[in-house]
């Protein structure tokens, strides 16, 4: 046994590895998608832009009204004359060459959703677009099987559905979206987030591709106005949002008196929770992935570490160590783990709540490391010292924050995972059955991961209590939220 | 193997854990847990990295520093012996830059042969003693086996722990063999093979790693290569774990040897991208972490020669010993 | 001489207790043919807040029952009410003017409702539940949960109607605040007595009586409550601005239907699945 070596050991510097950009073909400018064309709208347009070099990469088109009517219009045709009358077994072929053509050009999709998004490469390559396959392979399947979802024989499909998805997971909401609503009968019109509307375009060309009948799936970019435009629309018979607690009660009100059916995945400021007892090399790795995944834009990310007092020092010093590896920068290298925040706007949001954090007492430490000079950039970030009444754990930051709190026993835990007025997703971490099955019990919230964080799959079903919003997407309750019994 | 030895690392800071039975059990069993698929799944995501270039370049080197170049055959004979001493001398011939490789391994009876080939040139030579592979043997056979080696002149000893007895839960046996075999190496060092395979669980393997750190072996090994699976880069990464938190605690490194099933430059890099994340960059170097392999060596060589040249070689170019 | 008989005094139902209303008010309840049948307790705002947090009180506990146990109590509403049907026939005579063979009907599916609902308790998850094969070595499952408090404003059916709508909320471990008939209030508080004495703790159910464009909005703003049923608003601008006030925190909302449904009709399961959450829980398969 030898002491510690003084002599510094040669550094293992990872050379970079960008993964090459010459995949995609963006456009200098991109109109709508309707009925089946790319059409030019009639507003406005706005440029997307690269958030981590804030390069322009592409004017697009902004939707108003009339090009939302034209849009809703081209759905209902779609709808009434085509796929409303389609066989199942025929629109699940539809979507099984969807999900074939993703799979095809799973590459060009995970390399323009990193530029578009500012998300590591590994991260679109390895989780996005996998997921985004998966899912219309899952729906596929259902098309022709709705007689065995739960509504009775021959359940129907809503008609049009408006979706409103937002820039964190682009092509993956989008395919939490489309794939139901297609599998079940329904024809879409679907508004991508402003600052990430390209892979939502790509998915266009795809649609092309495998010959969708025109009108089945309508995109319409835009941004909140577009938005407002398609919930508002008289013939939109199914609204679906992923995004703010605060538009998601906006829509909530503009639906109010009407027929539309509604599912809303909102904002979440989960707990982590880890017990004295946890597997603690996983439950570090599972804090990190609770929040510094996708830069925590994660609206189930687990932002509120709940670390029991008696371990919270030992678990806090191997989460630093831990957080210390990651390697923040060019969302296209491969060895990125931290990639860009989505935009200027975010980033400011970020920053002012961190700042809050700091006022009201609590300690920041960061990662060191050395920000790119363009782009939008927070490095990975927890305060300590952080109590319940802090701004910072009650309010979704949605970026590479963690607030830590301290708790005692089991049933302080539970208090204080539920005292907010979300409810999306909990962790808890421990190497007791019954204590994890209890926690599972009584935590208030739609997804409980139990020793893992941050986990999706087409046939699990997510969505939250409480002000995260109502409905489910994925699984069975995500295809049931697509349809209605025959007798409705 | 650097050879500032110390006395056992128990010294004082585990006296009342090893003391007794009852009490290593209760520290052994104390251990956090590990959740198996988050270990395999980050185990995984480290094997994503990607290392290119001048990255490439420099964890080939090292890798090829780090092989234990082994052969324990029972058809080994002193010409495959010879013939391998040379290898890990001049892994490539052709090419005076390439390092030596660490060690070369083998049986006791072996050693004399080998360290006749390797002289001074920095090689070690590591021979597997008691009662390898299975360990069952009564102990003072297997101090027997390890005092041969060290007196034909092994640098480094390879024991295998009692796993029987480890599963049983006489974890104090293991412990005292352990501690008696480090004493029979005398001046050379000590690799604790647990034989990973048959202690199937990762919560064993880290208990066996503590155990044998307490105990005062140099290295941790997973494997004898009889088992199978041998190396794993999830179980490896435990045992990075458990040598990266007991320098937190006593200050003292440990190394670890990954061996068995480790054939190619790329999953070769793999473990040491998790060696440099896991544990950290001080395990960077042959004192600290080595692959015990065979073919290995000359699919690294194949690789360094495809950096230099820029075009894919063959293995009709490198030596087969 | 005949006797003088000993009329009864309707006051609300609220945390297993009768209080009158803390405002002091009632409001006249005419039976079909116009005559005084009794005065009703007008709840106020701080009555309906006092219903709230009894409901939020009770949910802990009746939400942790198990399935078995609550279908049990709901079984037992319906003995309890089978006992005293007699009373329900005639109240229902005397406020809806129907015959007697129409109020035994009434009173005979809304006995059966009840225990089509118990039966209903240990067994909506096993349908609507789902074990998911996700991709990966995870043990996966959803189960519906209770979502909370639920706010019910109850259709014109005094009795099949109030039990068609309170019982697949509470079977499935809400609690509820019901804002009874504001024609037909009555026999809500008698069922409230038929409850009180069923085992159902105390705040499962929580009966209000009085006007519903006063009360209502109360609920529907409120921001510890959970779920707004609107069945029984008739009045369609106000429905819209409940479920305007609804979405200030996102209550799971349940509109109005465009006629009054057909109460003897066998219900559907969607009753319960409108105040379910599902709740789905991962855990790694390992060794």
């Amino acid at each position: 046994m030898v002491k510690v070596p003084d002599t510094a050991t040669p550094f293992f510097e990872y050379a970079p590895a960008p993964e090459s950009r010459s995949i995609v073909d963006i456009k200098p400018s991109y109109g709508l998608f309707v009925d089946g064309e790319f059409v030019d709208g009639h507003g406005r347009s706005f440029k997307t832009i690269s958030p981590s070099t804030e390069e322009v990469l592409a004017e697009v088109a902004e939707a108003d009204e009339a090009d939302v009517d034209l849009a809703v219009k081209a759905a209902r045709r779609a709808y009434t004359r085509v796929w409303s009358r389609m066989p199942g077994s025929e629109r699940a072929k539809y979507l099984f060459r969807i999900a074939r053509i993703i799979q095809e050009r799973g590459r060009e999709l995970a390399v323009l959703e990193s530029i578009d998004n500012g998300k590591p490469i590994k991260e679109s390559r390895d989780v996005d677009v996998p997921t985004v396959a998966a899912h219309f392979f899952y729906y596929a399947g259902w098309a022709d099987k709705l007689d065995h979802a739960g509504l009775g024989a021959d359940p129907r499909p809503h008609g049009v559905a408006g979706q409103v998805i937002p820039w964190n997971f682009p092509l993956l909401m989008l395919a939490w979206k489309v794939a139901p609503a297609l599998a079940a009968g329904n024809t879409v019109v679907l508004k991508p987030a402003e600052t990430t509307p390209l892979t939502a375009l790509l998915f266009a060309e795809i649609c092309q591709q495998a010959d969708l009948p025109p009108g089945v799936v309508n995109i319409v970019t835009g941004a909140g106005a577009t938005g407002q435009a398609i919930v508002a629309h008289p013939d939109v018979d199914k609204v679906a949002f992923t995004g703010s607690t605060e538009v998601g009660k906006a829509i909530a009100r503009t639906v109010a008196g009407t027929r539309k059916k509604v599912t809303l995945e909102l904002g979440g400021k989960a707990a982590n929770i880890v017990f004295d007892d946890a597997p603690v090399d996983q439950a570090v790795e599972g804090i990190v992935n609770g929040i510094f995944f996708n830069q925590g834009h994660v609206c189930c990310a687990g932002s509120r570490l709940l670390v029991q007092e008696n371990v919270a020092d030992e678990v806090l010093e191997r989460l630093k160590r831990r957080m210390s590896t990651l390697r923040m920068g060019d969302p296209l290298d491969k060895n990125t783990d931290i990639g860009a925040i989505n935009s200027g706007e975010q980033l400011k949001r970020i920053r002012e709540l961190s700042e809050v954090g700091d006022a009201e007492g609590a300690e920041r430490w960061e990662v060191a490391c050395d920000l790119p000079t363009k782009g939008f950039w927070f490095p990975p970030t927890i305060f300590t010292g952080v109590s319940q009444a802090h701004r910072i754990a009650r309010e979704e930051i949605f970026g590479p924050v963690l607030s830590v709190l301290t708790f005692r026993t089991p049933h302080e835990a539970v208090e204080k995972a539920n005292n907010t007025p979300y409810g999306l997703s909990a962790g808890v971490w421990s190497d007791k059955g019954s204590r994890i099955l209890w926690m599972a019990n009584h935590l208030r919230a739609g997804v409980v991961w139990a020793n893992t964080f941050n986990k999706f799959d087409p046939t699990s079903p997510f969505g939250g209590y409480k002000e995260s919003g109502y409905g489910r997407e994925g699984g069975l309750p995500g295809l049931a939220a697509y349809l209605k019994g025959a007798d409705a | 193997m650097t050879t500032t030895s110390a006395s056992t690392a128990s010294a004082g800071v585990f006296d009342d854990i090893t003391s007794s039975e009852s009490s290593l059990r209760r520290f052994l069993h104390g251990l956090p847990g590990v959740d198996q698929v988050g270990a395999d799944a980050r185990a995984a995501a480290l094997g994503t990295r990607s290392i290119k270039t001048t990255a490439k370049a420099f964890a080939i080197d090292l890798a090829i520093r780090m092989v234990d170049l082994t052969t324990l055959e029972g058809q080994d004979t002193p010409g495959k012996v010879r013939a391998l001493a040379s290898k890990a001398m001049r892994p490539d011939p052709a090419d005076p830059t390439c390092p030596a490789a660490a060690a070369v391994c083998v049986y006791p009876d072996m050693v004399a042969t080998a360290k006749q080939t390797l002289g001074d040139s920095g090689v070690n030579v590591a021979a597997v003693a008691t009662a390898f592979p299975s360990g069952r043997a009564a102990l003072d056979i297997k101090l027997a086996d390890t005092r041969d080696a060290v007196e034909a002149g092994a640098d480094e000893i390879d024991m295998v722990i009692d796993r029987g007895a480890f599963l049983a839960g006489r974890y104090q046996q293991v412990y005292d063999e352990i501690v008696a075999v480090r004493e029979a190496c005398g001046s050379a060092h000590l690799k604790v093979i647990f034989e990973t395979g048959e202690l199937q669980t990762y919560d064993n393997v880290r208990r066996a790693s503590w155990l044998a750190m307490m105990a005062g072996g140099h290295f941790i090994k997973t494997s004898t290569g009889k088992v199978q699976p041998a190396a794993t880069l999830p179980v490896t990464m435990i045992m990075l774990e458990a040598v990266r938190d007991f320098r937190e605690m006593t200050g003292q490194m440990v190394g670890v040897k990954p061996a068995g099933g480790i054939r190619a430059s790329k999953d070769a890099i793999k473990y040491l991208v998790m060696v440099n994340e896991v544990a950290g960059a001080d395990w960077l170097d042959p004192d600290w972490f080595r692959f015990g392999a065979s073919t290995l060596l000359n699919d690294l060589l194949m690789q360094r020669t495809k950096m230099q040249t820029g075009r894919y070689s063959g293995p009709d170019y490198f030596t087969l010993d | 001489m005949a006797r003088i008989d000993v009329k009864k005094t309707y006051k609300l139902y609220i945390g297993g207790q009768f209080p009158r209303s803390e405002s002091g008010r009632s409001y006249v309840v005419n039976d079909a043919k116009g005559a005084l049948q009794a005065n009703a307790s007008q709840a106020s705002r701080k009555d309906a807040r006092d219903a709230v947090v009894a409901a939020r009180k009770a949910f802990g506990g009746w939400s942790g029952r198990t399935a078995y146990n609550r279908g049990q109590v709901v079984y037992r509403i319906a003995e309890v009410l089978e006992g005293r049907r007699d009373q329900f026939v005639a109240e229902l005579r005397a406020s809806e003017g129907v015959a007697g063979a129409k109020a035994n009907a009434a009173v005979d599916a809304a006995i059966d409702r009840l225990v089509w609902y118990a039966g209903w308790a240990d067994k909506i998850t096993q349908v609507v539940g789902t074990a998911n094969p996700v991709a990966g070595p995870y043990f996966n499952i959803s189960s519906p949960e209770p979502t909370g408090v639920v706010a019910v404003v109850a259709p014109r059916s005094p009795l099949l109607g109030l039990v068609s709508v309170v019982a697949p909320v509470i079977t499935t471990g809400n609690t509820c605040v019901v804002i009874a008939s504001e024609p037909h209030p009555l026999t809500a508080i008698t069922l409230g007595e038929v409850m009180a004495t069923s085992d159902l703790p105390g705040g499962v159910v929580n009966v209000l009586t009085g006007s519903v464009a006063e009360i209502a909005p109360w609920l529907a703003s409120h921001m510890d409550v959970n779920g707004l049923d609107l069945t029984g608003v008739e009045d369609a601008d106000l429905a819209t601005s409940l479920e305007v006030a609804a979405a200030d925190n996102l209550k799971r909302v349940r509109r109005a239907p465009a006629a009054e449904p057909d109460w003897l009709a066998v219900p559907g399961t969607d009753r319960m699945t409108d105040w379910l959450e599902t709740k789905t829980v991962w855990h790694p398969i390992g060794i």
